[in-house]
Parts: structure tokens; sequence; C-alpha cells
């Protein structure tokens, strides 16, 4: 549908992204207290999650890639997006096993609908974009060099989309609810704030202030042919409403009003997704479009392009890089590995699987880089060291 | 006084403010339920995929002839349509897809699917990102398939096709998101349909198309469209269509339209609900009837109800009354339904007395049916 929602959609989900990994990073810190060596490990690990952190902005807001993403196309299919992400979680030196970067995407996709679809007008969805962007821009504000990348984004962001108009934002909105459509997975943090129900889908509160441009629902008024009011009548409208805030600002700096789209997550409150009881409820929705090519020809080629701008950190050896857990334990993370409902796993793409690719140079290059699904499992390799050592113990 | 007697006094009082506080809540949930006792919920249809946030993203065909009603709910690139027999007891599911040219692009998505009644024959439409197709109403065979120009790379503004009516006898109008509408000439049977004329006033994306006075009744102005900007155009159907007048938006989208007894009545992203005299352009009516973005507008033309559906979770009924004598237009509000948790997307009455409604939510595969007490 709308040729203009990828780049919105790339860095909402990017967003959501870094606020987890962010959270775990500081979760997954050592308290000096705890540490057996001397204290500069602590140290050494608080230096990692910046770079951690730095290395995916940078990657997220390469010049190229950017490029690429901002030009009009249909979005990605939920497999091809994955892809991407996959790349992009593992653009430094962090490691993700396949059951924790099935459940950072969950959680990824998880908030980015709730926030699009509580969002009181479709154009808030900028100023949700850009709530996700001023994060960022906190993320590494001590870095100049990225910080330049992050403002030119903010400047494209502006040029594209604020001269669209309310249809066009609700069209970009009907297609990222086509994108979202049938998840329900359930999340730990949004069920204890009551903003989702326990059979995965969330509230929508028929209170509250209405959008801007907006009246509270209630009154008619009837006209005479010459214009003017000749009477008044009130019905009761069923909720509990209460006139619009001011406006958010959509401009580079500026309070956005809402609260969309702002880190949610604190060491304090970890994150967990249910499966359980999803299952049952998406076993009965057949999805008509799986086609028999795991990917079609052209969203291929576009990916291709796409990953091509994305530079790639050789997954080096093992003493530089290090397991990042999204679960509480190791064993909970194998378990939700073997446990994943079928129709719940994203099927990442192998790319060496498709036949027509040794044409394109790109792909090659890319296959060379890509790491195979399989080999993440056996993560082995990366546990002979002290450090990871520890905190795997964690 | 004896202490019996105090005691006594105390219960007395205490039972009479008991009784105040029950008439009090008594009375509050009279109040309360006379907007809620003019429908309930019936038994809901299931449908084989939840529905898209599409506008108007329900359609409905009564065939009285074999006590059956057929609806359609779009689902990306999927229609699901479900066949329901009158007594409850039968059901039969069928799924249509968009039209695409090769498997190597990516999938077209669907916008809007509507039945277009004829006097002759009914056809189900289906408008999507490459094209328009047309099937018999039971969907059993496409008649008719007409491509969109997609260009080769996507351009900024997107390629669609969105709003369907049949209008007068032999006419089926499609919108396009260029802001062009197609007029087909539909014969009273067999597939040679033609594309007999273009309509180039909208400078926006269609959003919906609606019309009235089809068979005998002859009327001034028979067909209105409606675009993003609000914009909407009235027309007269026939060999070329005439543009009778232009009633111009306010740069909120008008998101459904519907057009009984000479009125425009039109639903907005602000919430509002419009009716216009479509010939003079002269507004009658402004109802702040939703908080949220209208999905879906439908008329009952035998009994002047009117139905509104928003993203707000809300369909209310109203009662409409046009006396085109004296020009003069009233619109009460008759009842609430909140669907909770629900982005509705569609809602249309069963029946010309708006005796049931249909009702389709953003990712609910169910359509809820209501139906008066």
């Amino acid at each position: 549908m709308s040729t203009r929602t990828l780049p919105l959609l790339f860095i909402n989900l990017g967003g959501e992204m870094l606020y987890i990994l962010d959270q775990r990073l500081r979760a997954q810190n050592i308290p000096a207290d705890k540490a057996k060596k001397v204290s500069t490990v602590a140290a050494w690990i608080e230096e990692d999650r910046k770079r951690v952190m730095n290395d995916i902005i940078t990657t997220m807001f390469n010049k190229k890639f950017l490029e690429e993403l901002f030009k009009p196309q249909e979005l990605y299919s939920k497999k091809a997006l994955r892809t991407v992400f996959d790349r992009l979680a593992h653009a430094s030196i962090m490691r993700l096993n396949q059951a924790s970067m099935d459940k950072l995407y969950d959680l990824m996709t998880m908030a980015f609908k709730y926030q699009v679809l509580l969002c009181p007008r479709p154009k808030d969805i900028l100023l949700v974009s850009f709530n996700h962007m001023d994060a960022i821009k906190d993320f590494v504000k001590d870095a100049p060099t990225i910080l330049g990348q992050v403002d030119e984004t903010y400047q494209q962001l502006i040029e594209m989309y604020t001269p669209l108009s309310n249809g066009d934002f609700q069209l970009i909105r009907q297609t990222l609810l086509i994108f979202f459509q049938d998840m329900h997975i359930r999340v730990s943090i949004f069920l204890k704030d009551k903003v989702q129900n326990s059979n995965g889908r969330f509230v929508l509160p028929t209170s509250g202030p209405v959008p801007r441009g907006t009246q509270i629902p209630g009154l008619i008024r009837i006209f005479s042919c010459a214009g003017e009011e000749l009477t008044r009548l009130q019905f009761h409208n069923g909720g509990n409403y209460s006139s619009a805030l001011r406006e958010g600002s959509f401009e580079i700096f500026g309070d956005r009003v809402t609260k969309l789209g702002t880190n949610m997550y604190s060491v304090s409150r970890p994150v967990e997704t249910h499966m359980s009881g999803t299952s049952k409820s998406s076993a009965q929705h057949t999805k008509v479009n799986a086609a028999p090519n795991p990917l079609a020809k052209e969203e291929l080629n576009l990916l291709a392009r796409l990953m091509g701008g994305l530079e790639v950190q050789k997954p080096g050896s093992a003493d530089t890089g290090f397991r990042v857990n999204l679960f509480a334990t190791d064993e909970e993370e194998e378990e939700a590995l073997i446990s994943r409902p079928d129709e719940l796993s994203y099927g990442v793409i192998n790319i060496q699987a498709t036949k027509d690719q040794q044409a394109n140079a790109e792909l090659a290059k890319i296959m060379e880089e890509f790491t195979e699904p399989g080999d993440q499992s056996t993560s082995g390799s990366s546990k002979g060291d002290d450090l990871l050592a520890m905190m795997d113990g964690l | 006084m004896s202490s019996a007697f105090r005691l006594n006094v105390r219960f007395l009082a205490f039972i009479g403010i008991f009784l105040a506080i029950v008439a009090n809540i008594t009375v509050n949930c009279v109040i309360k339920d006379w907007g809620n006792t003019m429908y309930h919920k019936e038994k809901s249809i299931q449908i084989k995929n939840s529905a898209s946030a599409l506008y108007n993203n329900l359609s409905v065909l009564r065939i009285a002839p074999r006590r059956l009603t057929y609806f359609t709910v779009v689902h990306a690139n999927v229609v699901n349509m479900v066949s329901a027999s009158w007594d409850g007891l039968n059901y039969s599911h069928r799924q249509l897809q968009s039209k695409e040219p090769n498997v190597a692009t990516s999938t077209s998505l669907i916008m809007q699917a509507a039945f277009c009644v004829l006097p002759f024959r009914e056809l189900l439409v289906v408008s999507s990102q490459k094209g328009i197709q047309m099937y018999e109403s039971d969907g059993s065979i496409m008649v008719y398939w007409h491509a969109l120009d997609t260009p080769e790379t996507p351009t900024e503004q997107a390629v669609f096709a969105r709003g369907i009516s049949a209008v007068s006898d032999n006419y089926i109008c499609v919108g396009v998101s260029s802001g062009a509408v197609l007029v087909f000439d539909v014969p009273s049977k067999g597939s040679n349909i033609t594309l007999s004329e273009v309509l180039e006033e909208h400078k926006e994306a269609i959003t919906d198309i609606a019309s009235e006075c089809s068979g005998s009744q002859e009327c001034l102005a028979n067909l209105v469209t409606a675009d993003d900007g609000g914009n909407m155009c009235v027309w007269k159907s026939g060999e070329e269509f005439q543009l009778l007048n232009k009633i111009p938006g306010l740069d909120i989208t008008c998101s459904s339209v519907k057009l009984w007894k000479g009125t425009v009545l039109a639903g907005y992203g602000t919430g509002q609900i419009r009716l216009y005299e479509a010939v003079t352009g002269i507004l009658h009516a402004e109802v702040n009837a939703h908080a949220r973005w209208i999905y879906s507008l439908d008329i009952a033309p035998f009994s002047g109800l009117l139905l509104s559906a928003a993203e707000d979770s809300f369909v209310r009924v109203w009662h409409l009354a046009v006396t085109t004598d004296t020009n003069s237009v009233e619109i009460a509000h008759l009842h609430n339904e909140c669907v909770t948790d629900t982005q509705i997307c569609g809602a249309k009455f069963c029946d010309g007395d708006g005796y049931a409604f249909a009702v389709t939510g953003y990712d609910l595969s169910e359509i809820i049916r209501y139906v008066q007490s």
C-alpha cells in the first residue's frame, strides 16, 4: 500500500530494539562487589555496553543503508525484515542465540504494534518516531560522528513526512497494521501495566483526551439553509472523554507530548514474553500467502541492496565477542527455543538456499559474511572465556 | 423515648436511606440502558482470517429467495466470503485472492470488496493495488479484470483502487488513488463489461463512492464521490456523467460516504458526521459523533436509520428524517454499541429497514451481529 512505510517501521523497531538491549546489557552488568576479579572488569562491561550500543546505532544510521531505506517501496515481508534486524543485532561484538533473538524481535514488534494502535491520530506515528530518535540521540550523545548521522536522519524524516496529509498517514498506519496483523504475543510488562489483556489483545480505552482536531462526541447541530444554527442536541457518548492535549513538536527538538515511543523498560522491570496460549489462537488463522518460495525474487534483490549497505563486524575471536541472553537463565533460553510453536517461528532466511543468487556479486559478499543460523546455536566456543563464564553463571 | 423506639427510628432511617440509594442506582441504570436496549447482540459468525484495518471493510448482500446473506471481509490480499442461512444453521466459506500478474512480484493488497446490486444482476467487485476484479455475487467466477497502470518501480504516490458503487441500472464506479473515478458499463448478463468513462475531478485518492436511485426512481443527483482531502463531487449518471456540484473539504479525510434522499452523509477522520444537501452543498447538520477516525457509514433506506462506526470502538445508530419540500434534515441519536478493545473497520445493516446490523474490527476473526430487541 503506502510506499513510505519502511523507514518508519525500521526506525521505530530499531529504537525498541535499542531500549531492550540497553536494559539487558545493564541487567547483565556485574556489580563491583560481586566481581571476583579486579574492579576494572566492571568498568570493561560498562565500556562494552556503550560500544555495543554505538556500533549498532552506527550501523542503523549508515548513510548508504538509509538511502536505500528511504526510497519509495512496498513493505518487506516479516521474514525479510527479521533478517535485516538479525544482521543489525550482530553488528557489534554482542552475540544472541536464536531463542534470544526471537524473543527480542517479539518484544520489538509487539511494542511498536501497541504504539501504532494507540496513536490518537495517524500523524502521531511521526511523534512516536521522534521519541525513538530522541532516545537514540541520547544513547550516542558522547559520540559526535554518530550524532551527526542521527541528526541527518532527523532531517530526512522531517523532509519526507511533514508535508504528508492526514490521509497519507492513515494509509501508512493501515499498511503497518496489516504488517502486524494477528500478532498477539503477551508481554509481561504490558500485562502488568494493564495495557494488554490476557488474550494478547491491547486495551483500547474509551476515556481520556480526544486527538487534536477532534471534538468530544456528544453534540448535534442542525443548521438552516442560510447557515444559522437552528438546534443543538446532546447525546450520551458512552465513554469518558476529555479535551485534546496540546500539539507535540514535529521539529528536531521539542516536547513530543505523547509518551508512546519513550523507553518503558528499566533495569528493575525485566521483559518476558509468554508463548503459551498464543499458539491456540494463531493456529486457526491460515496464512494464505505462504508462497512455496521463501522469498519473492523482487524482495531478494531489494534485501541484497539493503544488506550491501550494512557493514558487519566479523564475528571475531571468542574473547572479544560476548553473549547476551534475553531470558533470566540459559536453561530458560534453551527451553524457549525448543518449545516455540511452529507458526510463530520467523524462518530466518538462509540466502544460500535460494537458487538465483550467484549472479549478484553483492549477495555473494553477503553470503560470506552472513552467519548461518546453525552456527549460532553452537555457542560452546564462546564459553571458554573466564569473563563469559562469570556472566553465564548469573 | 424508650430505647426500642429509638432503635426503630434508626432502623427506619437506615432503610429509608438504603431505598433512596437503590432508587438512585436504578434510575441511573435505567437512563443509561435506555440508549442500549434498542439492539442486542446475536451469535457471531466466525471467519477464516481477521479483518484488516481498511475503510468500509464489510459488505453484505441479502438474497431473499434463497434465505441467505453473504458477507465479505478483506484480510490483506484475501477476501473472506461467508454465506449464512437465515435459520442460523448453515454457514459456508470461500476465499478469493487478489489477482497477481506473476508470482515473482510482491503480493497485491486488497483495498475494498463490495457487492454491487444492479436490476438484472449482482456482482462482487474487489479493488486492489494491481486492479479491479469483478465476480459473480457468490464469488464462483471472475467475469472481468481491469489492470491499473502500475509503474515499474514504486513511486512516492501509492497506486491502488478504492471506493466501489453500483450506479443507476448499468454502471459500476470504482475510484483510484490518483483521484480518477472509473465508470464501467455492465450488461445485464455476460462478461462484456467495458470501461465507459474516466471522471477526473478529484486531485486526491478516492476513499469512498455512494449512489441512490436505481431502477425506476428519478433523481437529480445519483452519485457522490469522496476523497482523502474531504472533497466531494456530486454527479448525475448517463452516457456521459454530469458533474452537478463540488463540496470542498477541510483537509480532513472523508472515509465513508452515503447518499439518501438527496442528502450526502459523510464520515470524517476527525470523528464528525456531516449532512449536506447534495446538489447545493448546503450544510444541514454536523455531529461530533466519534472520538476517533470514522471507518464506516451505512444507511437503511426504508427506515432512515444511519449506522456509524469508528476506531474508538463504538458503533452508533441514528435516525434521519429528510423532508424534501421544506428542505429540512433532522438527525437524532438512538443507540450505542461498544465493541471492547476493538478498532471497528466495517459496519453494515443487513436489511433495508435496519432490523439487524453486522460489524467487523481490526484483528477480529468474527463478524459480530446485532438485532433489534
